[in-house]
Parts: C-alpha cells; structure tokens; sequence
C-alpha cells in the first residue's frame, strides 16, 4: 500500500512540474506585465520599474521561473498582474470554499442521482423506466452544461420565475448551479452505472448468490453493486475535472463568486500571473483528487495489486 | 468388449406418429452420403464487414435520423449563406434586438445583424471544427498508438508515461493556456484542440495493435520481409479500424463542445465571425427581454451534439457489437 | 420415494435471431439418496435444463413443463419466498468455474456465512462455527483464517471445495453440481472427486452430476442420462449404459473415452461434426447427421423412447423392428 501511494505522489508531482513548466514559459512568452500600455505612459519610470522589481520582472526569465518554483514550493502563488496588492492565494482563499461548496453539492447529488438512474434502468431493461432514464442521460451527455444552464436559467428564472437568477445567498440560489453543474454527470454516471450492472448481472457469482436463496434485493444491493460501482468509482477523479472545468462557464452564468469565475476574469483582463497559479492550483487539486480516488479503488478491490 | 444389442421385438411399438407397420420398408434403408444434411453448411449469405456494419448501421432509427440531421445542417451551413440577402456581419443599427419574423428568421441581435444567417455560419465553424479537429486527432492518434503498440519495450513505456502526465490535468486547461497564447482564431483552436484529444484514440490504437501484432498474418507478413511500417500500416491499422472509427466519431462532438465552451467564455472564435458558443455567451444579457437570440444557438448545439451522438452510438453498435451493452 | 420428478421440460432462449429450444421435452427423475448423471456434450441443455428446474436462467429463457415436483410440491407454482428457500437450503448448486462462482470483492467468511445465516437463522457467532465445521468437511486447512481470506487468495481446487462447502452448508436434500471437476487439473479433479464420494457416503444426500465426461459418472452415479440436442436420448442404471448401450450417440461417448487402466494402446474415437442448431433443429432425430447408422427415417421422424427394462430407455430409430439388425458393435468396458 506504501510503494503504491508514493509511486502515485512521484508521479503526481512530474505531472504538476510539467503543467507549471509549460505554464509559466507560455505565459511569459505572451507580451504583457502589470500594465496596461496606456497606463505605462502615464506612470513615472521610476514607480514602473520599483512595482516591476516587486513582480520580480527584471530577472532574467529563468531566474524568474527558479524564483517562481521556490515559492511554489513554500505555497506562494504570486501577485496579480491587474488586482494591485492582492496575491493569487488571497483570490483562491476567497473564491474556493464557495467553488468547493458548491462542487461537493454537485458531486453528491450527480452520485445519488445518477447510481440509482442507471440501477433502475438496469434492473428494469426495455422497461419505461429504463427509457426514462436514458433519454435523461442522453441529454445530459449531448447538451452542453452552459448551454443547458442558460436554458434552465431563462425557463425556471425568466419564464417561470420560480428561482432565483444570480449569487448565492439562499439555498434556492444553489439550485440551478447545482443541476447545471450535475447534469452532465449524472447522465454519464447513470449510463456507466447501466452498463456496469447489466455486466456484473451476468457473473456467475450472481448465479451462485441466487443459488444460495439470497434476496433479489440483496443480491443486487450487495453483490451486484459492490463490484458494478467500481467503474464509477474511477469516474470520480475526471468528475472532479469535469466540475472544475465546468465551473468556469456555470459561476460566470450564474454569477458566483468561485474560482471558476475568478480564473474566466483573469483571463479576459489577460492577468498571467492570475492564471499560472490558479492553472497550477487547479492542476495540483486534480492530481490529489486523482490520487485519493486511485486509493479508494484499491481499498475497495483488493485484487489491485498495492505494490504493482 | 462386443456386445451385439438384443432386440426386444414389441407389438405394439411405441414408434410414433403412427404404428409401427405404417412407416414403409424404405425408409429404413440407410441414408446415402448424398441424403445427408450439410451441418458445417453456412446457411446465412456471408457479408462484408462494411456491408454487414452498414446494414446493423441503417437498422438504427435513432442512428439515421442523426446522420440526416447532420447531413442537412452540413448543406444548409456550406449553400445557406450564398442565398441570404444578410451577412454574419452586416449591421443594421435601427434595426437592432428584433423577434423572429419572416424577414428575420431568428431575429436580430442588438446590432441588427440576422442571427439566422449568424447561426449558419456557426454551424459552418463547428463542424468544420469538428471534423477537422476528428481528423487531424485520428490521424496523430493511429501514429503515435501504432508506434507505441508495435514497438513496444522502452518506446511504449516512454510514450505511454508521456501520455500519463498529460492526462494528469484536464485537456480543457491545457486549451485554454494554448488559445491565451495564440490567440483567438480557428486555427488556434484546431492547434489547441490537437494538443490532447488524440490521447483516447492513441490508447485503442495502442491497445489494438498489441493484440494484434502476435497475429498470424502480421508473422507471415514479417516472415517474408515486409518493413516493419508496411506490416504496421498495411495490416494491423487496417484490422483495427472499426474500434478507430468509434473513438473518432465521438472526438467531432467533443471537438465542437470545445470550441462552443472556449467562444463562450471569450477565448474562442475572434468577432465578429459568430460561433454557436459565442452567439449564446451573446444572447446572457439580453436573456430577460430578447430571449430568443439565445434559444436559437442553443437550440442548434443541441441538435447537432444530439445527433452526432446517435451517429456515434449507432456506429459502435454496428463496428464493433462486442461493444453493445 | 421420488424426490425429484421432471415431465416434459422445454427451456426456449428468445434471442435476436429467433428462439433457441435448448431443452425441448425431457423427463426423468431422481430418488432419494440416489446419484444421476447427466452426460453430454456442450449445448446438448444439461446445465440449462437443471439451471431452469433451479429457476436460475436468465429472464430471456421461457421454461415450460407439465411437473416439476420436488419432494412432492411442484416447482412451478412457487413464488419468489417458497423458491428462495429451496435455492441453497433443499437444493445446493455447484457450479463449473470456482474461478468465477465467487464474488471476488467479499470474504469467503462472508459468502459462506450467508446462506447459513438465511436458512439455519443463526446468529453471526453460531454461523462463523458452522462455517468452520463445514470447511473441515471440505478439508480446507487452517479454516479459521481462511474465513477471512478473499477468492483470490485461494488456488482454483480450494474455491471449488469452498464452493462445496456453500453447497452443502445446509445439508440440502438434493446436490447439483454442474461440471465441478472440468476447470480443475487432472489431479485437483480426483481430489474434489473422492471428496464428493466422501461427502455423498457421509450424509443421504441425492447428487445430481453435470457432466461430459462419461469416467466421472461411472465412478460416482448409479443412473445415467444421456442427452443430445436437448432430449434425452438414452436413460438406464450406469451398468445398462455401460454394458448394453442402444443409441449410436452413446457408443460414440463411450468410444471416445480414453481408458488408462487396460494398458493396452486404444485410439480414441472421436464423434464427427458438431452438435445441432438450436434456432432450427432439425427434422426427425437431432443426430442423424452425425450418426454413421443414420436411416431415411431418421431425417424424418423423431423416434419415441422405447423401454427395455425398469430403469433402461432409449430413443433411436434403430431398435425398430424394421431396422436392418445391424451389428452394433461397441467396444465398452
């Protein structure tokens, strides 16, 4: 079990050295500092260069990129080009408990949703019920999340005002996100879940849990679904991507002061610094999202070999 | 041991239909060769694998009605502009934020510009995108798959760590930093989108080939002489082209989700060309009284992820039935 | 006394090509205390025809029977609660693959504790001895900590005799088990054979064995079915068979069997062609195809079973007096 979780860390860590590498010469490759070019004209030389110095831009690039990583490396994330005197830790302390709130709504929801769905529609094949259920996550899966939002938004909001639109004040607020966020998922969940179960329903050890006069119930409750949930269980580490990503169009539609939001601003306003470290933070939230899911996995199967 | 079977000789022989004195002496005289059936006969007409995947294919109703979608918009996307008296640009200031009408279609938006003719010329961008971005990645994927397959030992184990790393961190991350860096344009998009999805076609790639390569006739073509790239592309590729062609069918969808998420949050297609992605991103603050600009765009990426999904299920159905769940 | 009696039992799959009858009318029955085995090549429906009398088919099977009474009460009208009792309590299933019979993500503690924890209603405590007891039985070592151990922890011999141990956890009236040595080494199939016999002399239990090879009947079964295409094609006690067998199916069974114990070198003789096709099967008997004896009548009309004593019956145009009175000639042993 040790060997297998460091190997998982090593590699972790060469992903996240890759992304901050990559990301760090691409964004400073693009032309653009802490000004803009008209503000630079106005500003006296000797305050641009003493605010340049804070940024640490008058350093060679590969100073700059060693500089950079020693602060990683301490949990810095550096300043911002545009919001003066807010560092990019101070923008994710803020934004991320609402993203994560939010996030942890979506994802529970998306499982308990979307296990069921897919059971249903398992247990009950070419039933209605398994129609239903399929047409549900064929939308899911077709429909775009921020087009889906933007539909939802103008239906129950606009049409027939039954929620509220903007921010997140009540608990109706998290409502339309939370469907917005989780409805992609749910429908992947619920066909992987179908899928998974018709499989699994087919292993001669189900054959021998009926054999032995265990309850349909049970034998779907506990033989079935301990072995069908597995694939989903890998799914929850690109879930977690996928509520990331989808974050940025859901927080901007909806405005929610998350991460989301604040990565979409940094990159309309063209903040690098903004984006590299919240690229390397979301970078390195994903690698131990992806690291906790792998070792949830091998607690559950013990058949995965812990020190391959 | 011989053992001579003893008759019991019966009057009343259960032999049915009828008694036993009704069935005629010649029926029991012994078959001929030429009487017996053929069991090894194989009494299905035998079919091509394309015919026979074209068949399942056209026995798909959901399938169908999704290539013809598809096929619809792609003609109204390439002819449909050409008989517009509107362009995706042309303004119309006085004529800003008006409802569908028989003069425009879908409306206006508030610069007066018809978001008919606009959204045409989104699907033109999607699924030029989209099968373009499916190409480019299917062609980078069988490369880089096949080689990591074929040769195996140190040269997968390179390119597949490789791979590793990079699907350590979402692609759209990945999309995003490249679309800061080049700017916004389609070509940047088609450069971006090309970073990272040819990964899943690679791996079935990859995964093909290994099986594959210890096959018979990739030995019998080594045993003559044939190049290691001829064996890989000749034989192999060729033999795993069915799985190939499910996995790229689903990059085209994923392809023009990329581009309508990049335009939608500004880093995408550069305006005043319009892309579906755009033209909703457009349509947020005119929700509340002109929510048609929205509903149009919306409407169409929805139909086309829609069908070219049921392509895409409906081919996996009819390429590879192992897959059918 | 009968304890289990089966007349006219056809089992139909309703797949996408059409109907597949893999069990088209057979009936037989099986004493009290006595063992059957039922012999025949893949697809002739002898796991299918046991597996639908256990109502443990898939729901695409439609299973039609005119009795199916076991220990007196008929099969067919029992609902899900009456079925679940005779499932593991009075009939335990052994089935062919241990390596795949065993939830891989529970305990075999856990998988064996269950059915005597529904049946025998006893408490964790009480059901963890008994589970012990029944491994001894099974003469799997160290039982204690093998409870806690996971399938894949155990070699394919040992999970089929954890598979045993399920079956026979709550002394059931009947055992079936389908090919239980066929996915086992050469040698591991003689240890779970002589455990079987072992078991089978220690308690009163009927054995029903599913099998294709004919060596593992004759040393454990007293009665022997034969079947093909998904008829009983010959039934008697294993002497009848062995000694005077009358359908060419069974001299072709026999034939192919290989025989170490007379030292002399016998080619084995194998059965030509392959069994018939179930979406369709054929006009008239289901293996005059491959019957070297075959007659013009045989591609016409099904023969009928024919008696030939109490226990003996066969079903073949041949011991029709109108037959030619061949020489049948059979090596047996």
């Amino acid at each position: 079990m040790g060997r297998y979780i460091v190997k998982r860390i090593v590699a972790g860590l060469i992903t996240m050295f890759v992304l901050t590498t990559v990301t760090f010469f691409l964004m400073h490759a693009i032309p653009g500092g802490p000004f803009s070019p008209a503000e630079e004209r106005k500003v006296p030389k000797q305050v641009l260069e003493k605010i340049e110095e804070k940024y640490g831009l008058n350093d060679p690039i590969p100073v700059q990129y060693v500089n950079y990583l020693k602060n990683l490396a301490q949990g810095d994330f550096g300043l911002s080009f545009k919001q003066r005197d807010v560092t990019v830790n101070e923008i994710i302390e803020q934004g991320f408990p609402v993203s994560a709130k939010v996030g942890s709504i979506a994802i529970v929801v998306a499982l308990l949703v979307g296990i069921p769905l897919g059971i249903t529609s398992a247990i009950k094949r070419g039933k209605w019920a398994d129609w239903l259920a399929m047409i549900i996550a064929t939308v899911g899966i077709s429909i775009p999340s921020f087009v889906l939002s933007v539909l939802m938004l103008f239906l129950f909001a606009v049409v027939l005002k039954v929620l509220p639109t903007f921010g997140l004040t009540s608990w109706q607020h998290y409502i339309l996100p939370v469907a917005g966020l989780s409805f992609g998922p749910i429908a992947y969940i619920a066909r992987l879940m179908r899928s998974s179960m018709l499989e699994v329903m087919r292993y001669d050890y189900i054959r021998t849990a009926r054999a032995k006069g265990v309850h349909e119930l049970k034998v779907i409750c506990k033989h079935a679904l301990k072995n069908a949930i597995i694939p989903i269980v890998t799914y929850l580490g690109p879930l977690v991507a996928i509520l990331l990503t989808g974050s940025f169009v859901i927080e901007r539609i909806f405005s929610i002061p998350g991460i989301g939001r604040d990565f979409v601003t940094g990159i309309s306003d063209r903040d690098y610094s903004v984006i590299l470290g919240m690229t390397v933070f979301f970078g390195a939230f994903i690698v131990v999202a992806n690291i906790i899911v792998d070792v949830l996995y091998a607690v559950i199967d013990r058949r995965v070999k812990m020190d391959e | 041991m011989i053992h001579t079977a003893r008759m019991k000789e019966r009057e009343d022989g259960p032999f049915s239909p009828g008694a036993a004195a009704d069935l005629p002496d010649d029926l029991f005289e012994k078959l001929d060769e030429s009487d017996r059936q053929d069991n090894e006969e194989i009494t299905r007409p035998s079919k091509s694998y394309w015919q026979d995947a074209w068949s399942r294919f056209r026995k798909d109703p959901l399938a169908m009605i999704g290539l013809c979608v598809i096929v619809v918009m792609a003609v109204a996307a390439i002819f449909g502009p050409i008989f517009s008296e509107y362009t995706y640009d042309g303004q119309n200031l006085e004529n800003g934020n008006q409802p569908p009408s028989a003069e425009h279609w879908f409306g206006t938006d508030k610069f007066g510009r018809d978001i008919f003719v606009r959204t045409l010329y989104g699907a033109r961008i999607s699924l030029l995108i989209g099968f373009v971005a499916a190409a480019i990645n299917m062609v980078i994927g069988i490369i880089y798959g096949g080689i990591s397959g074929y040769f195996g030992g140190r040269v997968d184990m390179l390119l597949m760590r490789i791979v590793d790393i990079m699907i350590g961190v979402p692609d759209l991350l990945y999309i995003i930093l490249v679309m800061m860096f080049l700017g916004n344009s389609i070509q940047s998009i088609l450069i971006a989108l090309c970073l990272t999805s040819w990964i899943g076609t690679a791996r079935i790639v990859r995964s093909q080939v290994v099986t594959l390569k210890h096959q018979e006739y990739a030995l019998a073509a080594r045993s003559i002489g044939s190049s290691n790239l001829r064996i890989l592309f000749k034989h192999l590729i060729p033999n795993s082209i069915g799985p190939i062609i499910v996995t790229v069918t689903f990059l085209v969808p994923s392809a023009i989700f990329s581009e309508a998420f990049l335009s939608f949050l500004g880093i995408g297609i550069q305006v005043p060309i319009a892309s579906w992605g755009t033209l909703v991103n457009d349509a947020i603050p005119t929700l509340f009284t002109q929510p048609y600009q929205m509903l149009f765009p919306a409407l169409a990426i929805s139909v086309t992820m829609f069908a070219l999904n049921f392509i895409g299920d409906g081919l996996r159905d009819a390429l590879d039935p192992r897959l059918k769940k | 006394m009968k304890l289990l009696q089966v007349n006219n039992l056809r089992t139909t799959f309703h797949i996408e090509a059409g109907q597949v009858q893999a069990v088209r009318g057979i009936s037989f029955h099986v004493e009290k205390g006595e063992s059957v085995g039922i012999v025949g090549e893949s697809g002739s429906g002898k796991s299918v025809s046991m597996l639908s009398i256990m109502r443990l088919l898939p729901d695409n099977a439609k299973i039609e029977a005119d009795r199916l009474l076991f220990d007196g009460i008929e099969i067919m009208d029992m609902d899900h609660k009456q079925m679940r009792r005779l499932h593991g309590n009075d009939i335990g299933m052994i089935f062919q693959d241990p390596m795949t019979s065993l939830n891989p993500l529970f305990t075999i503690g856990d998988q064996l504790m269950e059915p005597i924890r529904i049946h025998l209603k006893l408490s964790k405590a009480e059901a963890k001895k008994k589970a012990i007891e029944v491994l001894k039985m099974v003469e799997i070592p160290s039982p204690e900590t093998r409870l806690n151990q996971y399938p894949h922890e155990f070699s394919g011999g040992m999970r089929q005799r954890v598979m045993i141990a399920i079956a026979i956890s709550c002394n059931p009236k009947l055992l079936i088990a389908d090919e239980p040595t066929t996915a086992l080494d050469v040698t591991i199939q003689a240890q779970i054979l002589d455990l079987m016999r072992d078991l089978k002399k220690k308690s009163n239990t009927s054995i029903v064995l599913i099998t294709h090879d004919l060596g593992v009947v004759a040393s454990m079964c007293s009665r022997i079915i034969v079947m093909y295409g998904g008829q009983i094609v010959e039934e008697g006690t294993t002497r009848e068979v062995f000694y005077n067998p009358q359908h060419p199916y069974t001299w072709g069974l026999i034939r192919s069997m290989p025989k170490v114990s007379e030292g002399e070198k016998k080619k084995l003789i194998p059965i030509p062609g392959s069994p018939p096709d179930l979406l369709a099967p054929p006009q008239g008997c289901a293996f005059a195809a491959r019957c070297e004896h075959a007659m013009k009548v045989c591609t016409k009309y099904s023969p009928a079973a024919i008696s030939l004593s109490e226990s003996h019956r066969a079903a073949c145009w041949l011991m029709h007096p109108k037959a030619a009175k061949a020489e049948r000639e059979v090596i047996g042993s």
